[in-house]
């Protein structure tokens, strides 16, 4: 420890006042804990917090709403869109986001997220990617890999059977009312910071009233990837980029500008 | 108080506009649609209200959800199929404990069904709404002035018990036109009446969080002792049926709704013809008037229950007679509405034989069950199919 | 002489090791003693005061267990705070 008293610093970086202090329920390395912080950052730094309202999923994140210093309440699996859209339209001054793994958005709720993307509902929405079912046990899911083996793909999943995986992103950004609609990842530092960057804008988007933002975040699942975490922010880059190209799917020109702001 | 003829489906939606609903979510289904289509085009008239044709049904009550999460008087209406899709919500709305509207305008099932009016979905909502200890207020409406008075008391019972409360109507109600006395104008809740627990931003106050998630077992429980006393004391105040005739009646007819109105002409002939005939109309169907029925069922010789169904509310009415006084049935399905004249000769044959006679297609008049209409629309050639079914 | 340091919340570290793969200077180690949850927490192990407060450690924290100081440059100016 360095031998200067600490009252000579001054701090760089302490943990979100949005983010609430109990420790949450996510493995060791589970980078959903990551996400939740850069969302608790974005909403102090654009000084959200007492407007907005989290829809949290079911899936691993269904506790989000403990995670958050905000108003929060959790949607039947897979629904956290429509009943975000109940919200916000109600609400029309509030910050409403969804929190949503590949489960809940991308095979159950793939109705409501593209539905609440072609009205164009002016809400936020955080799809965390790990490609499992991760609270169920790791389970095959929309994203899961051709030949990622899960308790329901025990030999791996055979794309003649269940067909390849699902590239959410490029579909939603298909639907006239998605104005924002990029894929990040958060398996490496460099990309931590653009994932929260991207989360800015997302939020940005919502409080300019411009349509719905969402946010594709590559996540990693050490336990049910039976993997240590330095190891599964590796199997992000090497085996889920190829199949998840990162990159801006839809940025409308209104949006542009929002993308520039720091 | 001047009187307009107004058509169910539409009357019920001006009534909750009246009691200051601010957030309708629907979805087209034959025959609720008209409620839908008057939302669309009076709701946006008013400020601050929200109008939304949702992707789903389910996605409907997934809107009302966050709606009422909001503090916000909210509401949706349905048939039968739509219903179902609604259930996992709906347990949500309950289990959550805020207060949320729906109109079920009931058509003929099971499946697609049709679009005719039924009562074959009381066991959907009286016992089974969706998953979990819990039931919803359920108010049956015989008549469209009945329909906008329960619609419009309903948002203040929602809110009062903090569940789900449900018009039960069905098709002839929500279709047919009748002279209807609408009520006052009430305003939407202002900010300050929002209630405490209502997820509106943490401005200056600690967050809120609204969930049915308990992981702990001690936890739901908790939560489901508070839901159960909620019930009981829905049981203990808001039970209401009406009575018609029952003091010196040997044979009660009970009916709810449409059919209970009809039996209201039965009633009249019956008495003309000389027999004691009463009636007992349930107009909650949940909670249900068992104490009552215990008690005529101790006064009279017997009871005759007639619905648009398989026979649901029988049930209820066998429960509640406990074995006092022999409970009959009569019913027509398929959205066939039994008339008055069917129900009169079924009084004759309980007063003569004893027993009441089902009525059964005449084509099996022999007691046979009907066999399967064969799907196959053009012959096999070659193949002998006579009677083969094939699905 | 340090230019900055962390300050780990010992007992809410779920000994994932993430931050020891990013930190520049390596003074990150996981200790051998268990914390209120059974896990090896993080440390900062710096001798050599090395640490330059870049906050790497901190970005990719999954639990936010890191507080990180630098000290303010001689011309006194205010580092933002976040900053990485």
């Amino acid at each position: 420890m360095t031998t200067l008293p600490l009252t000579e610093f001054e701090v760089v970086y302490h943990r979100p006042d949005t983010l609430a202090t109990i420790t949450t329920h996510y493995c060791p390395g589970c980078t959903h804990g990551l996400i939740h912080r850069l969302i608790a950052e974005v909403i102090d730094e654009l000084e959200l917090r007492e407007r907005t309202i989290c829809v949290a999923p079911v899936g691993c994140a269904v506790f989000a709403y403990n995670y958050f210093n905000v108003d929060g309440c959790e949607a039947p699996h897979g629904r956290a869109p429509a009943m975000a859209t109940g919200m916000k339209r109600c609400q029309p001054d509030k910050i409403v986001f969804t929190y949503q793994g590949d489960g809940d958005l991308a095979a159950i709720g793939t109705n409501e997220i593209i539905h609440a993307a072609g009205r164009g509902e002016n809400l936020t929405v955080i799809f965390v990617n790990n490609a499992t079912y991760g609270m169920t046990g790791g389970q095959m899911a929309p994203t899961t890999l051709v030949g990622q083996v899960t308790p329901s793909s025990p030999t791996g999943r055979d794309a003649h059977m269940v067909g390849l995986p699902m590239h959410v992103s490029e579909m939603i950004s298909t639907l006239s009312g998605a104005s924002y609609v990029v894929r990040r990842s958060v398996h490496n530092v460099a990309n931590i910071n653009k994932t929260k960057a991207a989360i800015k804008t997302a939020f940005r988007v919502q409080m300019e009233g411009l349509g719905l933002s969402m946010v594709e975040i590559l996540s990693s699942c050490p336990t049910n990837w039976h993997m240590a975490p330095p190891d599964a922010l590796q199997w992000i880059e090497d085996a889920m980029m190829p199949v998840f190209p990162l990159g801006d799917y839809k940025v409308t020109d209104a949006v542009m500008p929002l993308t520039k702001r720091r | 108080m001047t009187k307009d003829l107004w058509k169910g489906n539409e009357a019920m939606a001006e009534a909750a506009i009246r009691a200051g609903v601010e957030a309708y979510f629907g979805y087209p289904i034959t025959p609720q649609t008209e409620l839908l289509e008057y939302m669309a085009r009076e709701l946006p008239k008013y400020p601050g209200r929200v109008f939304l044709q949702a992707e789903s049904e389910l996605a409907a009550v997934n809107m009302v959800y966050g709606a009422a999460c909001s503090g916000v008087r909210s509401m949706s209406s349905s048939s039968s199929p739509g219903i179902s899709l609604m259930s996992e919500g709906l347990s949500y709305i309950a289990g959550t404990e805020v207060p949320a509207v729906l109109v079920d305008v009931m058509r003929g099932g099971p499946g697609l069904g049709n679009i005719q009016p039924s009562q074959s979905d009381y066991f959907q909502m009286t016992k089974s709404l969706g998953h979990g200890d819990y039931h919803a207020l359920v108010l049956a409406p015989a008549t469209v002035q009945e329909a906008v008075d329960m619609t419009y008391e309903s948002f203040a019972l929602a809110e009062k018990y903090r569940t789900v409360v449900v018009i039960l109507a069905d098709g002839a109600i929500g279709q047919m036109m009748e002279p209807v006395e609408l009520p006052p104008w009430r305003q939407p809740l202002t900010e300050a009446e929002r209630p405490d627990w209502a997820l509106r931003g943490a401005n200056g106050r600690p967050n809120r969080v609204l969930t049915s998630l308990n992981l702990t077992a001690e936890g739901l429980e908790e939560s489901n002792l508070r839901l159960q006393a909620r019930l009981a004391e829905i049981q203990q105040h808001e039970v209401r049926w009406e009575e018609e005739m029952t003091d010196d009646a040997d044979l009660v007819l009970v009916a709810f709704g449409t059919m209970g109105r009809i039996c209201k002409s039965v009633l009249r002939t019956a008495r003309r013809n000389g027999l004691k005939v009463g009636l007992l109309r349930p107009i909650t169907l949940w909670p249900f008037p068992s104490e009552r029925l215990h008690e005529l069922a101790g006064q009279v010789q017997r009871l005759l229950v007639v619905e648009m169904n398989a026979g649901q509310m029988l049930l209820d009415v066998q429960a509640a007679a406990a074995g006092r006084a022999p409970v009959h049935f009569y019913g027509r399905m398929g959205g066939m509405v039994p008339l008055p004249d069917e129900v009169e000769e079924q009084i004759e044959l309980l007063m003569r034989e004893g027993t009441t006679r089902p009525y059964a297609a005449q084509s099996s008049a022999n007691g046979k069950l009907p066999s399967l209409p064969t799907r196959v629309s053009h012959p096999v050639e070659g193949s002998r199919h006579d009677n083969i079914t094939t699905y | 002489m340090a230019r900055g340091t962390v300050v780990i919340d010992m007992n809410r570290c779920k000994g994932c090791e993430l931050c020891t793969t990013v930190c520049p200077q390596q003074i990150l180690q996981m200790a051998t003693l268990y914390n209120a949850r059974g896990y090896h927490p993080a440390v900062l192990v710096d001798p050599e005061e090395r640490c330059t407060g870049c906050t790497l450690c901190a970005v990719i924290c999954p639990d936010a267990v890191m507080t990180v100081y630098r000290l303010p440059a001689k011309t006194g100016k205010q580092a933002a705070v976040h900053t990485h």
